[in-house]
């Protein structure tokens, strides 16, 4: 125990230390993901690059394939959709500030049959178009009895902390919409993933929300497949295996999870399992549900505030089918109930520290 | 702290990067903001301050356009009093159905089409009857009717080419007549049964129709409008010769949706109708607690683009206000906006009883400018039409519509695999997994399943 102790001041010490540096190096697990790359070609990107990438590909393979939103033609505040006016021309093109036209905008090239690529420039502002995204988009298909369909829409949009971002340049908006039949939502945590999926949800038949990790724009940096590269949806991937506990998360949060996996390894010898859920709706059940019956204990870490968070439908699930293999309570380490706070945001993200004093807890439960 | 942590960092091309800080998002404003006051203030300094000439020193380069000076502190527009000045309202047919003689009448109706036109409003008229006795009855849960907008929603689909994609509110069910919508497919919407495209999925009244450019209907106002900008601007880019025409009421227009799909059309040149039904009431919303200003018809103006307000109870005008609009819309690229004043002359739909926010008068004097019998008048006098040929057509629609509703009727619901699918393109694990639970609810519990709904 005094052992443990000694070593928990030192990941703490450790921590301390590297301060925030922490979130730009945790590029080292994506790694990993690139177990997934096709043959061929790769060269080193950030995230921001490639989704750049990902959109070029999208419009050269595609003539119906349009990019809009507000500033997206001279590169977008993020700088995502450079190159795309000065290539395609008008198909990509800047529209008036207002996230509901944006949206209803793009449903309506869809159901023209084109392949509408929307940016909301924060996810914090994507609220306008809620009524867009949940009554109009995700019901198309269903309300017409697949007369007409708005699948051709995807959504890009920044979000999650960033370490000033405050209340509105901060959130994590993802289980207001895997709330809502009819959407897929999908959350890149590396360069690759950011290529392959985002390709994958363009190419998708149903309407897709791309939340894009902004802390990792330029701190998350690897080997991205050149030309085509699609991952499927609906799958989760293992960043790391282990014995002991499960960890889930997804975009940013990830990194936070394999640090503490590290840590703890280090520390305690506690061999965590991290899985990188990728596509919250539809999420990968059997994934989560083989990772957790090997290890009997359910982590699962997000942004966003914890009551009601996607934390929660995993953790409900896992409990319903894998109950008698569970050793100990599944547990939720997320943002706190609050809106986004600005100088507290330390003590309101769920980060390395609390992640490390919940997986302590849950594996001695 | 991002700024700094991507300063720190050797991963990624830092200057870049800084465009990422959120803060500069907000300085991006406050820099067009400094830049317009600097441009106006070089261009204020420019102009001798003795100055009263209108040369180029006395206008404001902007990016919106150039902007004359004035040295008069004058505001503009203002509550509107009975004698404020209105946007006119075009018709060629008076409220008998004569004809104004200098009315401008560039797309007149030839007999065929003039027949054709009243024929789709009589119609329109009978099956409303009988559907709203029906649901009365308890055949179906909701119905709405078109009373007292006949004109506006058939003239205006005759003015469209049968090719222009329409995105409707809920009271355009002429429009599917117009195109050849049958009372079956009405039946079958009405009953949700197992015909039905949607498949009972939605409420009565939300039609929708491929093979007739129909969008189906959905219950959120003004919705549709940024549909229509969009679908009007693919068109465009397609070099196709149609336009997307889009239906709302006065109502709708104070929704968000409607600035944004107007605003959105205008700046992108989007080949779009705004069709506005001003009918005067939103449910109990009478039109003077909708808007202060000269109503809708002023809004297209604002937003840079044609407008007119038309009499809505002038089916000849509104199809030549329809017609030139599309003209317009197609050789300019860009949105019209059509205002049609009418009345509803029905309740807002089965679920209401407006006498309870509308005077009796009010309800007679409208019902007495019936826009289909002022059509009528018109044909009559061209001896295009008779009583005879009125009592045979309003008896054989009756009985057409009375035996689609008792076929509709008959036509099995939808099978239970029917509430799963179609959320997704392919059914996901989870929707596989509730439609089996599904399934065995209702073998457990028949009575949760509606009698003529297969268990599949």
């Amino acid at each position: 125990m005094h052992t443990h102790v000694r070593q928990l001041q030192q990941v703490q010490q450790q921590h301390q230390q590297q301060g925030q540096q922490q979130r730009q190096q945790q590029h080292a697990v994506h790694s990993l993901s690139m177990s997934e790359a096709q043959a061929g070609d790769t060269k080193p990107l950030n995230l921001c690059n490639a989704v750049n990438e990902a959109l070029h590909q999208a419009m050269d393979s595609n003539d119906k394939a349009l990019v809009f939103g507000e500033d997206v033609a001279f590169g977008g505040v993020f700088r995502c959709t450079v190159g795309l006016l000065e290539r395609y021309g008008r198909r990509c093109f800047n529209t008036p500030l207002c996230e509901q036209g944006i949206v209803g905008f793009g449903i309506g090239l869809a159901t023209q049959g084109y392949t509408p690529i929307a940016e909301i420039q924060f996810a914090d502002y994507i609220y306008p178009a809620f009524d867009q995204l949940v009554n109009e988009a995700a019901k198309y298909r269903y309300r017409s009895g697949g007369t007409f369909t708005a699948g051709g829409l995807t959504v890009r949009a920044p979000y999650g902390a960033v370490g000033h971002g405050g209340h509105y340049h901060s959130q994590s908006v993802e289980s207001f919409f895997t709330h809502v039949p009819g959407l897929k939502v999908v959350v890149p945590s590396s360069p690759a993933q950011a290529k392959g999926l985002l390709l994958s949800c363009i190419q998708d038949p149903d309407p897709c929300i791309f939340f894009e990790p902004k802390m990792l724009y330029r701190t998350s940096v690897e080997e991205v497949p050149v030309g085509e590269y699609t991952i499927p949806l609906g799958q989760a991937q293992v960043l790391r295996e282990g014995a002991d506990i499960t960890l889930i998360g997804w975009g940013a949060q990830v990194h936070v999870l394999a640090q503490a996996a590290q840590a703890v390894a280090d520390a305690d010898g506690i061999s965590c399992e991290v899985l990188d859920l990728r596509t919250l709706l539809p999420w990968d059940v059997q994934a989560v549900t083989a990772s957790v019956n090997k290890t009997g204990r359910l982590l699962v870490s997000h942004e966003a505030p914890l009551s009601s968070g996607f934390g929660a439908e995993l953790v409900a699930e896992v409990s319903r089918r894998c109950f008698l293999r569970l050793e100990a309570p599944p547990v939720r380490v997320c943002g706190s109930d609050t809106p986004f706070p600005l100088v507290f945001e330390p003590l309101y993200l769920p980060g390395v520290e609390r992640v490390v004093d919940a997986i302590r807890a849950t594996v001695r439960f | 702290m991002l700024s700094r942590i991507v300063c720190n960092s050797s991963l990624g091309p830092s200057s870049l990067a800084q465009l990422a800080c959120s803060s500069l998002h907000l300085l991006r404003h406050v820099q067009r903001q400094l830049s317009t006051a600097s441009t106006a203030s070089a261009a204020a300094a420019a102009a001798p301050a003795e100055s009263t000439s209108q040369d180029a020193a006395d206008t404001l380069e902007f990016p919106g356009g150039r902007v004359p000076f004035t040295h008069n502190m004058e505001f503009l527009g203002g509550p509107l009093t009975p004698s404020s000045p209105r946007i006119p309202c075009y018709r060629t047919l008076d409220g008998t159905g004569k004809h104004i003689p200098d009315a401008v009448v560039p797309h007149d109706l030839q007999q065929q089409d003039a027949v054709a036109l009243y024929t789709a409003m009589a119609k329109l008229q009978v099956m409303d009857t009988i559907c709203y006795d029906a649901q009365r009855q308890g055949r179906f849960s909701f119905f709405m009717t078109c009373a007292g907008e006949e004109a506006t929603v058939v003239g205006s689909a005759a003015g469209l080419d049968p090719r222009d994609m329409v995105f409707s509110q809920y009271r355009e069910h002429g429009v599917l007549l117009w195109r050849g919508f049958s009372f079956d497919d009405f039946a079958n919407q009405l009953y949700g049964n197992s015909l039905e495209p949607g498949q009972g999925r939605q409420m009565p009244i939300h039609y929708g129709s491929k093979e007739l450019n129909y969008q189906t209907v959905s219950s959120p106002l003004a919705t549709q409008l940024p549909h229509a900008a969009g679908a009007a601007y693919a068109m465009k880019l397609d070099g196709a010769d149609t336009v997307a025409a889009a239906y709302f009421g006065e109502g709708a227009s104070s929704e968000g949706d409607f600035h944004a799909a107007l605003n959105f059309a205008a700046t992108l040149g989007a080949p779009c109708l705004f069709i506005c039904r001003n009918n005067g009431y939103a449910i109990s919303t009478p039109a003077n607690e909708q808007y202060a200003g000269d109503g809708i018809a002023c809004r297209g103006t604002a937003y840079g683009m044609p407008a007119i307000r038309v009499d809505g109870g002038d089916a000849r005008a509104v199809y030549c206000a329809t017609r030139a609009a599309r003209e317009i819309a197609l050789r300019d690229g860009c949105p019209v906006l059509i205002e049609a004043m009418s009345y509803r002359s029905g309740h807002h739909s089965t679920s209401d009883d407006s006498s309870r926010y509308r005077t009796r008068e009010e309800m007679v004097a409208w019902r007495a400018r019936d826009p289909v019998v002022r059509f009528r008048h018109w044909l009559v006098a061209n001896a295009w039409w008779d009583e005879e040929r009125e009592k045979q057509l309003r008896h054989a629609t009756r009985q057409q519509v009375i035996e689609a509703l008792e076929k509709a009727s008959k036509v099995a619901k939808p099978p239970v695999s029917a509430l799963f699918s179609d959320v997704y393109a392919d059914m996901p694990w989870h929707l596989q997994e509730q439609l089996q639970e599904t399934l065995q609810v209702a073998r457990r519990h028949p009575h949760l399943c509606p009698p003529d709904m297969p268990v599949q």
